[in-house]
């Protein structure tokens, strides 16, 4: 972990997926995005508010990645993974599964593990 | 419409050169642009350079003037950078300011300098083009973000690795006679799926080499080539650029690329073509899967249709539109900043008739480049075409 200063938005949200209560940014026509935003990119609305993430997610696409940057060296091979969570879509590495069996549409949860190489924090699906 | 024409261009041998410096290549393509057009230094009133990492690789920035210096111009002098399509992003300024009047001779390139920190560090920068706090730090990586692409294709369209090794070998085979490339071997089907797996469905085979390199040109006024009396038939008589969301998992679809779709139709609408009057294409094959996306955004393929046309032997130098005549990214090389200029230099060759691949298209009067930065949240199109 650096010392280095918080990012505001990406932080915080991180957090509420440690404390358990995930969330996402919505307009009012329903598009959903990840913090920092200050305005929808599809319509334009500033009317943003916060609302909770779905508790699951659905596989939208995969990639096993064998040659990692030195920032994840011992992490690879890992999944980079696509998840829908309703409005919002969020990237992560998928884990406790085989990456042989994994298949789009497979049904995951969202959490904040450790990434190996660095002990940074990282966003991790897990199927349920 | 006043269509700069294209002076002359110079591009270095692509390929493993950890030893030389970014101004140092540069100097070289510069040079020989310079060289070809006939133009006098003097004349040149400022340059476009495109670079993508060298704060990271060579702990530079600011470099268009030191670039600029290295050929031996005192000119305004300006970088360009929109990751894999900087140098694009360069000539359709370029372009604009020829057009508008406010200049008649322009230097235009770039330069890239990426195997002297080695390819950990190299694929490192090139993953600083994605978006750091939710991919970066997800693990992407830009063959893992192809490889979602690709996966993302394959489900909403169909095709197999099969069908994208055909894409490589198709691209190596053209490259075999490229003085310029990097990899100039024959590969088959067979041994691109069983290249070790870089980012699944992706192997090492359907990825570019880790480049050095640069290229560049001169670009002048139809009034200025006239007035000079200069030998410069190709014009660049059109251009675009379309814009899309930096991360993957902001865009509604991701087997598709919208902002190559839109840079095509700026592009095409800008120089009074379609496209079925395309007669070869330069295309972003960063990865083998970029080509089949690239070809489906120029239109030249339906969405979904793009996948076996090399298979089918449509996009070789056989085929009736041959795309990536010069053996693309995937055998020629990509040093990131140059891209865009060598694949327009390419074209240039092909429709004069001096490029070794220049037999493929005898008749051939129109010519499309097309530039991707990232996972196409930037590209640009260019169509050339050449006074029969």
């Amino acid at each position: 972990m650096s010392d280095r200063a918080r990012d505001g938005g990406y932080d915080d949200w991180l957090d509420a997926i440690e404390a358990g209560e995930p969330y996402y940014v919505e307009c009012p026509e329903g598009h959903g995005w990840l913090p920092p935003r200050r305005v929808c990119p599809t319509c334009q609305s500033r009317e943003l508010t916060t609302a909770s993430l779905p508790d699951s997610g659905e596989i939208t696409s995969f990639s096993t990645v064998y040659v990692a940057t030195p920032q994840f060296e011992d992490d690879a091979p890992y999944v980079t993974t696509l998840a829908s969570f309703g409005p919002v879509t969020i990237t992560g590495i998928l884990r406790g599964v085989d990456p042989e069996t994994v298949e789009l549409g497979d049904v995951v949860g969202i959490s904040v593990e450790e990434r190996t190489t660095t002990g940074d924090r990282l966003v991790v699906f897990r199927p349920r | 419409m006043n269509s700069p024409r294209i002076a002359g261009a110079g591009v270095t041998q692509f390929g493993k050169h950890p030893e030389r410096t970014g101004r140092d290549l540069f100097a070289e393509a510069g040079l020989e642009a310079l060289d070809a057009a006939g133009v006098s230094p003097d004349d040149v009133e400022a340059l476009h350079f495109g670079n993508f990492m060298g704060e990271l690789t060579e702990h530079q920035g600011h470099q268009a003037p030191l670039m600029a210096e290295a050929v031996g111009l005192n000119v305004p002098a300006t970088r360009f950078e929109a990751a894999c399509a900087s140098a694009g992003a360069g000539v359709r300024e370029a372009v604009k300011t020829i057009r508008n009047g406010e200049a008649d001779v322009l230097l235009v390139g770039g330069a890239e300098r990426m195997t002297n920190v080695g390819t950990a560090a190299a694929t490192d920068g090139l993953a600083i083009a994605a978006d750091d706090l939710y991919e970066v730090r997800a693990g992407m990586t830009f063959p893992a973000a192809y490889g979602l692409m690709a996966r993302s294709y394959f489900a909403e369209f169909g095709g197999s690795r099969e069908d994208l090794a055909h894409v490589a070998v198709k691209n190596h085979e053209h490259a075999l006679v490229n003085e310029h490339a990097q990899l100039r071997s024959e590969i088959t089907v067979e041994d691109v799926l069983s290249a070790p797996p870089v980012a699944d469905p992706l192997g090492l085979y359907d990825a570019c080499p880790i480049t050095d390199g640069a290229a560049a040109m001169v670009l002048v006024s139809e009034a200025y080539a006239t007035e000079h009396g200069l030998d410069a038939p190709v014009s660049i008589t059109g251009t675009g650029q379309g814009g899309d969301s930096l991360a993957l998992q902001d865009r509604p679809d991701i087997a598709t690329t919208p902002a190559a779709v839109d840079a095509a139709e700026e592009a095409y609408a800008d120089a009074g073509i379609g496209a079925g009057d395309v007669d070869l294409a330069e295309v972003h094959d960063c990865f083998t899967i970029a080509e089949v996306l690239a070809i489906e955004s120029l239109g030249l393929y339906e969405p979904g249709e793009g996948i076996t046309a090399a298979t089918d032997g449509e996009t070789t130098r056989h085929g009736d539109t041959p795309i990536n005549l010069s053996g693309g990214l995937k055998a020629k090389g990509h040093p990131v900043g140059a891209t865009g200029v060598a694949q327009i230099a390419t074209i240039a060759w092909v429709l004069d008739g001096t490029h070794p691949r220049a037999d493929a298209v005898p008749d051939g009067t129109v010519g499309v480049a097309h530039n991707a930065g990232g996972t196409a949240a930037s590209a640009t199109v260019h169509v050339l075409e050449v006074d029969r």
